[in-house]
């Protein structure tokens, strides 16, 4: 066996065991390595994949990328069932467990009190999208059926722009509005870019894209408000993602000077 | 009540996640160091490649969803 290590997170030794058939990037089999009171959790990669420059190039592949992805997720997913993970970058990759051990000296402080801070807690995404142009009759107040002078027409075309502008500035106030009011009831949140449409493959533009991070135990008050604002804002669709294990909370850990 | 029951995540929701949350372990800690042996990758580079190639290498719509 010279496989690398891949870690999916780090938690606090589980209290139920992980599924037996739990296998993770590339199929491999997921194992725990526990090491001064916590676990780290990890599956076997291939060097040829997962060494530097071939995880670099292999980044550049949207099917290698979502694979990946999707199975390091599925790992998290499986994980926060019986625990809550602190779930690292995707593609932390290690030579050996004796390298994953070193890591979790080095960072135990942290990794700790990040566990006490997510402990119970789950992240829910909440992205606003300014659907499709919208139908233009409401600016043309009174019919004219055509422009009959270049006045005429410039004044429909300022029309036009201030109406998409209004539907901009609505949006804003929206987002910003729902965007307080979940901040207020979570106890954390990130903004997130906004996602790029041709990538995400949705209908409208992504003007919200936003974590929160919520107690579990309140996650469903939390789906409520959402649903409840939902039909607040004709043109606008809001959409609710999750529970996700904290991603976007899983911070930072503070530069060391060496 | 929509709660999101959609088992299929999008691509681009767990790419926010995966690729910009999680604990980063690196900086402090690089293929450079000698006895410590992170594989590092730099995944704000392929981030903004991601960004900066929307028309190519990725066919995008249909790839994803």
């Amino acid at each position: 066996m010279t496989g690398l290590r891949y870690v999916y997170a780090v938690c606090r030794p589980l209290g139920a065991p992980l599924q037996a058939q739990l296998t993770g990037v590339v199929g491999a089999p997921v194992k725990q390595l526990p090491h001064h009171g916590l676990i780290a959790v990890v599956s076997e990669v291939p060097e040829r994949d997962f060494a530097e420059e071939p995880l670099r190039a292999h980044l550049e592949d949207l099917d290698w990328l979502s694979a990946t992805a999707r199975a390091h997720q599925g790992v998290v997913d499986a994980l926060t069932v019986v625990t809550t993970p602190l779930p690292l970058r995707m593609a932390t990759v290690f030579r050996d467990d004796s390298g994953v051990r070193t890591m979790i000296e080095s960072c135990e402080e942290h990794f700790r009190a990040t566990l006490e801070r997510l402990q119970g807690r789950v992240e829910w995404g909440v992205k606003i999208y300014l659907e499709a142009e919208q139908p233009q009759e409401a600016t043309v107040a009174e019919p004219e059926p055509r422009a009959a002078s270049g006045r005429d027409y410039l004044r429909r075309r300022r029309q036009q722009t201030m109406a998409r502008e209004d539907v901009w500035e609505k949006a804003e106030a929206f987002a910003t509005r729902l965007h307080e009011k979940l901040s207020a009831f979570a106890e954390d949140s990130r903004l997130h870019a906004p996602q790029n449409a041709a990538l995400s493959g949705t209908a409208g533009r992504n003007v919200l894209n936003a974590a929160y991070l919520v107690p579990r135990a309140h996650s469903e008050e939390f789906v409520e408000v959402v649903d409840r604002t939902k039909d607040d804002a004709p043109g606008l669709r809001v959409e609710l993602t999750g529970p996700w294990a904290a991603y976007s909370f899983a911070g930072e850990l503070p530069q060391e000077g060496a | 009540m929509t709660v999101v029951e959609r088992r299929e995540i999008a691509l681009v929701d767990l790419l926010d996640r995966l690729l910009a949350g999680g604990v980063v372990i690196t900086g402090d800690i690089t293929l450079r160091i000698a006895d410590v042996d992170l594989v590092r990758i730099d995944l704000n580079a392929l981030i903004s490649s991601v960004n900066r190639q929307v028309p190519s290498p990725f066919e995008i719509p249909e790839v994803l969803s």
